[in-house]
């Protein structure tokens, strides 16, 4: 077994349309609650990981230049992310599908662990 | 009964389920906590701004915050409930979870599973009672204390105790397992002894033990609601219970004094109970099977269709006790079946039948024994032994309503020597 790292991405607009009123956010939620509840009773679900907040910063370069960010430049942000273990990078792939965000348009990024020389 | 009480012996065993089911047992207390402090939070809010529209939305919606509060503070030093996995542990699924925790169905469930918890096997009776007491009725240890006539202290070690014992399986008790069957009698057990505490027991104070028969009545309506509980058993105990609540008002009077059956009166029975009784004895009836609850019930039910005493079906209240007697012999139960013969076969029949039962010295601490014999001598005129039974009924009487009746039926005896 392997470790993969999702990244989940969407767009403000896909954002919006999936947690814009309170219904929409509990219908949203639960499907993620029951997506997350699989992973993890069929033994796939390495690390919970966590969401991330909408807002930050960005420290950029030898200047430490820091600017308001990431969303200022990205067209979709990084919604959080959770890490997995599968066969290999296909079966990972594969599990991803049953990502609720993907319904809105979202996309999920998958990658492997790396394992770094000695 | 102030509101606030009423407010958190409702909503507090609902709640504390919720929480314990994904807390896990072994965290009942910080669950316990959550309610007590959320409670808190809502008495010093209401003192200022009134109660609001709807007290237990809001009661509930303050819980779960503060549950999402105390997981983030302590989510690195505690495992909670097994079957969760790690879904406390992330923000991705911390806030669904306590909502889905918190949904009407989950709740129903999660108090059933509580209530099958509390009834381990590996526990007394009494502990079992006390428990379900404690966390699915919301009693306060000097509240149970005050109910089985115990001292506090006894009754705290013996809740403590208790919760070490369930905290050995963290997760509540899962209703799909094989032992399902087995502990549903078990629970089914301690409904009825929860009931019977109220119905019979040793409380002096009348409100103390209606509320008892209140919550037994309930928990056993819960278990019905869930199908694989709704066994006839179930129903016949739910009958039993409904036949004999109604009754509840007239067996205390107005002065919240004993009151004797032939005494009572009759149009203080809860006529909507006795018709959900009937109906649910009928329900009852659907399997082959026949438990002591439908014996009972039936008892019960014949009682409760007479407009008089004297109207009463004496002789198929006897022939029900001979068949309790044959599924579950026990002293208290050859005592009634001896006070019904009495009353269909006169008191001379009834009294060879109490002065023959097998395991009599069992009821040695029981008044209503001697009280029986009582009755009886006192309806064949034997007025001196009628004062001695009374007099030894008096000496066991466990509270000041017991002791009131008795001296009333002492007098009684008294009555015809002064007229001499």
């Amino acid at each position: 077994m392997s470790e993969f790292v999702y990244l989940f991405r969407a767009t403000q607009a896909a954002q919006h349309e999936a947690m814009g009123t309170p219904e929409r956010a509990q219908k949203s939620m639960q499907a993620w609650l029951a997506w997350i509840r699989d992973l993890e009773a069929k033994g796939h679900l390495k690390e919970p990981g966590q969401p991330l907040a909408g807002e930050g910063k960005v420290v950029r370069g030898k200047s430490r230049s820091v600017t308001d960010g990431p969303y200022a430049e990205a067209k979709d942000l990084v919604l959080g992310f959770i890490v997995i273990e599968a066969r290999d990078l296909a079966e990972a792939a594969e599990l991803s599908k049953g990502c609720p965000m993907l319904e809105g348009g979202g996309s999920v990024e998958i990658r492997p662990v790396a394992k770094l020389p000695a | 009964m102030k509101l606030d009480d009423q407010l958190f012996r409702r909503e507090s065993g609902r709640i504390v389920s919720a929480l314990t089911r994904i807390f896990g047992v072994h965290n009942l207390g910080l669950a316990e906590d959550v309610v007590q402090d959320a409670f808190c939070r809502a008495v010093e809010l209401w003192k200022e701004r009134g109660i609001p529209e709807n007290p237990s939305a809001w009661l509930m919606a303050t819980a779960k915050n503060r549950a999402i509060d105390r997981v983030r503070r302590e989510r690195r030093a505690r495992r909670f409930a097994p079957e969760v996995g790690r879904l406390l542990d992330t923000e991705w699924t911390l806030s669904p979870l306590i909502d889905e925790a918190f949904d009407a169905h989950t709740i129903r469930d999660a108090e059933l599973r509580m209530m099958f918890s509390c009834c381990d096997p590996a526990l007394s009776e009494d502990a079992q009672l006390a428990l379900i007491l404690n966390i699915l009725c919301g009693f306060r240890a000097n509240e149970i204390a005050g109910a089985f006539l115990t001292a506090r202290s006894a009754i705290e070690k013996r809740i403590s105790r208790a919760k070490k014992q369930l905290a050995q399986c963290q997760n509540l008790f899962d209703l799909g397992t094989a032992e399902f069957e087995s502990r549903l009698s078990t629970v089914r057990r301690a409904l009825y002894l929860l009931f019977n505490e109220g119905y019979h027991g040793a409380s002096a104070e009348s409100a103390v033990r209606v509320e008892l028969c209140d919550q037994a009545l309930r928990l056993t309506l819960l278990l019905g609601e869930y199908p694989p509980a709704a066994t006839p058993s179930t129903h016949a105990l739910a009958a039993l219970m409904c036949l004999d609540a109604a009754r509840l008002p007239a067996r205390i009077d107005s002065a919240g004094e004993l009151s004797a059956l032939v005494d009572q009166d009759r149009s203080r029975w809860n006529a909507r109970l006795l018709a959900e009784g009937l109906a649910l004895l009928e329900r009852s009836a659907a399997g082959e099977a026949v438990s002591p609850y439908h014996v009972e019930a039936a008892i019960a039910a014949v009682h409760a269709s007479a407009r008089t005493i004297e109207e009463t079906d004496w002789r198929s209240i006897v022939s029900l006790y001979d068949r309790l007697m044959t599924i579950q012999p026990s002293p208290v139960v050859a005592l009634n079946r001896g006070i019904a013969i009495g009353q269909c076969e006169g008191a001379e029949r009834g009294l060879k039948e109490l002065r023959a039962i097998a395991d009599r010295d069992r009821l040695a601490n029981y008044p209503f024994y001697p009280a029986a014999l009582g009755e009886l001598e006192l309806r064949l005129g034997h007025f001196e032994a009628a004062r001695k039974h009374f007099g030894a009924a008096l000496g066991l009487a466990r509270n000041g309503t017991e002791q009131r009746f008795l001296e009333k039926r002492l007098r009684s005896c008294a009555a015809p020597i002064k007229a001499e």
